[in-house]
């Protein structure tokens, strides 16, 4: 994907293109707001990465400035510590995603990944009434689970994880983010509760099977995939 | 320099727009005193002289011109120095009858009455001007008579009138003005003394407090408000001292840990497995900075108060049943009974997350806490008031201690194993108390039981409307 990041910690920012340029990406930098706002509207990105507080022009009035031309790129606001309902304030801004600092690139890398992937296929998200990976298929409205023919019954809250990852198929699921779409919570809970409930998940989704779906991305989080 | 000061002092400036004002309406009031003083004693004297003429003019219809002369001869008489003046003149202006020499010249207002001026012997001897008022008649055979009142001594009364009311006011006015001054000598001195107290506490000396003069007036109240602001930052600085110092053991030590880390992965001389290892040791290290960095925000927020906006009626059952469900699969899988006690729809005013996030910390450290074998509850109650409680059958935690729990950074058995940063509680009590809910601890025997009592008062009236506990 080609991602725009605006910052102007030009260390973070150098250190945050690294890292997106390892992961195969294309990375363009704007160090001040103005530079940003030009670059973003004379180009085709797939998602741009905005921090709040820029030199220039600030990051909620370039993304608002942005969405008034139309531009609908998919933005994912960075904040520094202690900026408070500054998640709120992003969103309502036009932003699609929020990450305060200090975060984890692999969070990051996610939330981008998820974005743009949403970006991708917008309409028959919403519209499926049944969604389907490989040899699984859960059907939304019965809420029926299945693999390979075989039913699977789920707890509400299993169904709604599986379905979370189903969604994001193939892609990174960092437990911050699970908490944000299955719970609704946007805060991390001091222990991993989240590890127990994949755990549960993938007892009832692999144990059976040959191929395992879910997968632990060490240091990141989980994603549904067939093997490697 | 104190002249100015009292000059420029509010109270001094209040005392003298009350005087200005009560000067004027006072002016007002003997000024109408005496114009109306005036005026009766004016038209008095005109109707003494009015009676004393119509008396006059029946004496003449009855007795003549010799009756008139008679009659003006006795009173002249008994008026001798007296305050009436009659005259009666010839028609080659001699005296036939009458208590003064001359016939007087004088000017006739606007009442035709005339003005004059007369001579009377003192007791001395000597002669004294006077003034009076009267009227002048022709009598037949051009005989002229005239009845007059010796004003002299209503004019001197209106004159002292006049005195003592400039007199009154003035003194009015300078007791005013000095009152004034005492008023707001005392008011700034009053005021000094706060002031100098807090000008010693923004040089830094905040313990210092104001006096109170035990007089329980406003200045009392002000000084003990001020003085209980103070405490309050006082309080927060402390606080704020210790987290800092907290903080920087806190970080210091896994920052310090990371960075040897980096040190022996940079000497190079690790073969892949183990600088893989090493990295992903120090990933971790890292994400547990970040995570105490959040918990701190998170605090942060609570205590800021600055979520206002984000508020609204949260219930209280919803918000148990979501953290039941998150923490029952890691209950379950460390051996301990999670059960969740909540039925009727509890609605506080609130803010959604944090009070989720309190519940979770909560549930969180008596899952981490308890035994295998061990049970935890979480219960919600809409009466007497809503509460949020966490029931356990672990160690507990002693008395002494519980205030202690709620520090940040502050963790009881730092030689356990669980992994936590000590900030749990913490935000607990900061979420209590942004909610002005109570947080109390109490003994489960055995085990701890927190509960989070929300003050009635500050509750939506009736239960709101079904709606999702979290947005």
């Amino acid at each position: 994907m080609r991602v725009l990041v605006i910052e102007d910690d030009r260390d973070a920012a150098a250190f945050m293109a690294k890292g997106l340029r390892e992961s195969g990406h294309v990375v363009d930098l704007a160090h001040d707001g103005r530079d940003g706002l030009v670059m973003a509207a004379g180009n085709e990105y797939d998602v741009l990465v905005v921090d709040r507080m820029l030199p220039g022009l600030d990051g909620l009035s370039l993304v608002k400035t942005l969405r008034a031309t139309g531009n609908a790129t998919p933005v994912l606001f960075l904040s520094a510590l202690g900026e408070v309902d500054d998640r709120v304030k992003g969103l309502r801004a036009g932003g699609d995603d929020y990450l305060a600092k200090p975060y984890a690139f692999t969070e990051l890398l996610a939330r981008l990944e998820a974005l743009v992937r949403r970006q991708v296929a917008p309409s028959t998200e919403a519209r499926e009434t049944v969604l389907r990976y490989r040899d699984l298929s859960m059907d939304l409205l019965t809420r029926r689970v299945e693999r390979s023919g075989r039913v699977i019954e789920l707890q509400p809250r299993e169904f709604k994880l599986l379905e979370v990852l189903m969604r994001h198929a193939e892609q990174v699921m960092t437990r911050t983010m699970l908490l944000e779409k299955v719970w609704d919570y946007r805060f991390d809970p001091q222990t991993n509760v989240i590890d127990v409930h994949i755990s549960r998940l993938r007892q009832k989704i692999d144990r059976d099977f040959d191929t395992p779906l879910i997968h632990t991305v060490r240091g990141a989080g989980y994603t549904l995939r067939a093997a490697d | 320099m104190l002249l100015t000061r009292l000059l420029k002092s509010a109270t001094f400036r209040l005392t003298l727009a009350y005087l200005g004002v009560f000067s004027l309406s006072a002016m007002a009031l003997f000024a109408f005193v005496y114009e109306a003083s005036i005026t009766f004693m004016e038209q008095q004297t005109r109707e003494t002289v009015e009676a004393e003429i119509q008396g006059l003019r029946e004496q003449y219809a009855l007795g003549g011109l010799a009756a008139l002369e008679r009659v003006i001869r006795q009173r002249a008489e008994a008026e001798r120095n007296r305050a009436s003046i009659y005259l009666l003149v010839d028609r080659w202006g001699g005296r036939v009858a009458g208590n003064i020499d001359g016939w007087p010249e004088g000017e006739v207002d606007e009442n035709g009455l005339l003005r004059f001026v007369f001579e009377r012997p003192r007791p001395d001897g000597t002669m004294e001007h006077r003034r009076a008022l009267g009227k002048r008649f022709i009598v037949a055979g051009r005989w002229r008579l005239l009845v007059g009142r010796d004003v002299e001594d209503r004019i001197a009364t209106q004159k002292l009138l006049l005195n003592a009311m400039t007199l009154g006011g003035g003194l009015m006015v300078v007791v005013g003005v000095l009152g004034g001054f005492a008023l707001s000598r005392w008011t700034l001195a009053r005021l000094e003394g706060i002031n100098r107290a807090t000008k010693f506490i923004m040089a830094g000396d905040l313990s210092r407090r104001i006096r109170l003069e035990g007089t329980e007036d406003e200045f009392d109240e002000l000084a003990r408000n001020l003085n209980a602001m103070l405490d309050r930052i006082e309080a927060l600085v402390a606080a704020m001292r210790e987290v800092t110092d907290n903080i920087a053991h806190d970080l210091r030590t896994p920052l310090t840990r990371l960075r040897s880390r980096i040190d022996v992965a940079l000497l190079g001389r690790l073969d892949e497995a183990e600088a893989r290892a090493l990295l992903e040791e120090t990933m971790r290290e890292a994400d547990q900075l970040i995570a105490t960095f959040n918990a701190l925000l998170a605090i942060a927020r609570a205590e800021s108060g600055a979520l206002r906006s984000e508020w609204e009626p949260v219930d209280l059952s919803a918000i148990a049943a979501e953290v039941f469900d998150l923490y029952e699969p890691l209950a379950e899988e460390r051996g301990i009974t999670l059960t969740l006690d909540a039925g009727e729809e509890v609605t506080v005013y609130g803010h959604p997350q944090l009070l989720a996030q309190a519940l979770a910390n909560l549930v969180d450290n008596a899952v981490k806490y308890t035994e295998p074998g061990g049970r935890v509850t979480i219960r919600v109650s809409g009466r007497p008031r809503p509460m949020l409680e966490v029931a356990d059958n672990g160690p507990g935690i002693p008395e002494a201690q519980r205030r202690r729990a709620l520090e940040r950074f502050v963790r009881l058995q730092p030689e356990r194993s669980a992994p936590g940063n000590g900030l749990g509680l913490s935000l607990v009590d900061a979420v209590a108390r942004l909610h002005e809910a109570e947080l109390e601890m109490a003994d489960n025997a055995p085990g701890l039981r927190v509960r989070l009592a929300f003050d009635p008062a500050a509750q939506p009236k009736a239960p709101a409307p079904a709606q999702k506990a979290l947005h």
